[in-house]
């Protein structure tokens, strides 16, 4: 798996979690969460999501690694198993 | 079978916890006693018609761009849209006592502005007010208790206009008489007057159908006619339900939206029982009547009207059968886009006494039940027009009906006056939701629900 198949991903689990949220102009290195307008109870159901589509288990102690799309990436790689490409 | 969780109604609580839960892979059962889903927002048929109980108003009206708003938050967990509940919002409603009546819709503005008129000394006073309680965190789980009343005198300087914002506040979701806890005022303030009123088109059977649709369809397995008998608890905490039928459920969690009280005394032994005020006394009488004509026709336009027939609003078990002093009268053809109902409904509901219900005989209580119709055709008659010609039909319910229907002691509609934010019981792995957990209203129900099936199911994983 690509790392833009990992921020494919994401994004489907942001538009299925908060489908009002418009994702078009969102960037990489900025917070979710502000970006979005996700709330804690938002933030609680990706990590939900990841679990049950991917079963990916994301420690409470992680959740500050998924404040931005490229934390996501970059945390979920090697769980998701991705082949670095290069 | 073993199931992870085990939900007790199928009420809007235990639904939206369910479909919280079924979502995310459990294996969750709901029991229901009755053979009707919704507990106290349940529908029901008289020939060809179809009737609501309960509600009146969906409360906490916004629209998708308060992303942050109750309906909001709750159609994105239950991962639902507006159109599956249809919505449509009231023009206006209003609280009328003797010398003011305030309009009131599902923009604030229009409030401030009647009390600019009707209080014009309490006009900047009020709006001070708004502005604190649109910021109030209110869905905290660990707020101490305080008075409403104390804290709106602190405020407000006319006694009068505390009265009248009391009034629809305490009617919509009040467990506690004469008074309620400010949290649950700055709740019920913000869901009547900041955000608003709706109504499904189809009425309360839009809603409930739809959460049974999405708890099926999320792998969750209800079943109607199965009352519990007792909570199995052993060494302190609950291992899941023994049925009426015999039948055992296991379970990790046990979520009960039977009330506090009535849940502990499905399992008597494992903790002291709970004192008996802590059992709801508040209970209502409502009447319905379907006439030949929208009430619109008849002058009446209002969605919900509040009516007091003094300036002081008592809001207690009432020392008769029931006090028509004050009531609530709801017109569902008064929502947006009910214009082509073909018939008009017309809705009064009343504090009552449930003990007093409860000694009747079977023929006084039915002579009970058509004096109180003969009373609401009486009080249609001084607020809205005089109906009687054009009633088509007419029903009641009482004390003893919602009892028997949402197996609250006492008939109490919102429950324990003393709510449990944070759904703990004195027995581990059985957790309290809805009505005695303490988010009022259809949207607070369901993220009562919700936040339950959270913090207790799925974050503790």
């Amino acid at each position: 798996m690509g790392e833009q198949q990992i921020r494919q991903i994401i994004l489907g689990i942001i538009a299925s979690v908060a489908p009002d949220a418009d994702v078009s102009k969102l960037r990489g290195e900025l917070r979710l969460r502000d970006q979005l307008e996700l709330d804690s109870m938002d933030f609680l159901d990706i990590v939900m999501e990841l679990r049950k589509r991917h079963k990916v288990e994301v420690p409470k102690e992680d959740y500050p690694r998924l404040a931005t799309l490229d934390g996501c990436v970059e945390y979920l790689s090697p769980k998701l198993g991705v082949v670095a490409a290069r | 079978m073993h199931h992870d969780v085990v939900i007790i109604g199928a009420g809007m609580s235990g639904l939206a916890a369910g479909i919280r839960v079924a979502h995310f892979d459990k294996r969750v059962c709901i029991l229901e006693k009755h053979y009707a889903f919704g507990g106290l927002n349940s529908y029901y048929k008289i020939g060809r018609r179809e009737f609501d109980v309960g509600l009146h108003a969906v409360t906490n009206f916004c629209g998708p761009e308060r992303r942050n708003a109750p309906l909001s938050k709750l159609l994105r967990q239950l991962r639902l849209t507006r159109e599956d509940f249809d919505l449509r919002p009231q023009r206006h409603s209003e609280v009328r006592f003797p010398s003011a009546r305030l309009r009131f819709s599902n923009d604030v503005r229009l409030l401030i502005e009647e009390v600019a008129q009707a209080f014009p000394r309490e006009v900047d006073r009020f709006r001070r007010l708004v502005r604190a309680l649109e910021v109030y965190d209110d869905v905290r789980l660990d707020a101490p208790y305080s008075s409403a009343r104390a804290t709106l005198r602190d405020r407000l300087g006319d006694p009068m206009l505390i009265e009248m914002l009391l009034c629809p506040v305490m009617y919509y979701g009040s467990a506690e008489e004469h008074d309620l806890d400010f949290t649950q005022f700055v709740t019920m303030f913000k869901a009547l007057f900041l955000e608003g009123f709706a109504r499904p088109r189809e009425g309360v059977r839009r809603i409930v159908k739809t959460l049974v649709r999405r708890f099926r369809a999320a792998g969750g397995e209800l079943r109607m006619r199965s009352p519990v008998r007792r909570i199995l608890v052993d060494g302190g905490r609950a291992r899941g339900v023994e049925l009426e039928s015999g039948e055992t459920i296991t379970a990790d969690v046990v979520l009960s939206s039977a009330g506090f009280v009535e849940t502990m005394r499905l399992c008597p032994d494992s903790a002291p029982a709970p004192a008996d005020n802590e059992i709801g006394c508040v209970s209502f009488v409502e009447a319905i009547a379907v006439l030949d004509t929208p009430p619109a026709a008849l002058g009446h336009d209002a969605a919900v009207m509040f009516y007091n027939d003094a300036d002081a609003f008592e809001y207690a078990r009432p020392a008769g059968i029931v006090d028509c002093r004050s009531g609530v009268i709801c017109c569902p053809n008064n929502y947006q886009g009910h214009e082509d109902m073909s018939e008009g409904v017309f809705r009064m509901t009343w504090l009552a006494d449930y003990s007093q219900w409860a000694r009747l005989g079977q023929v006084e209580y039915q002579s009970a039940k058509r004096e109180c119709e003969e009373r609401f055709l009486e009080h249609a008659a001084r607020f809205v027009a005089p109906i009687r010609r054009h009633v088509v039909c007419t029903d009641l319910f009482t004390p003893r009906t919602i009892e028997r229907y949402t197996g609250h002691l006492n008939g109490a509609v919102y429950g324990s006056p003393r709510k449990r934010r944070d759904g703990r019981t004195p027995v581990e792995n059985l957790y309290v939701c809805g009505t005695d957990q303490g988010f009022l209203g259809i949207v607070g129900a369901m993220l009562s629900g919700i936040t339950m099936a959270n913090v207790h199911v799925l974050e503790r994983d």
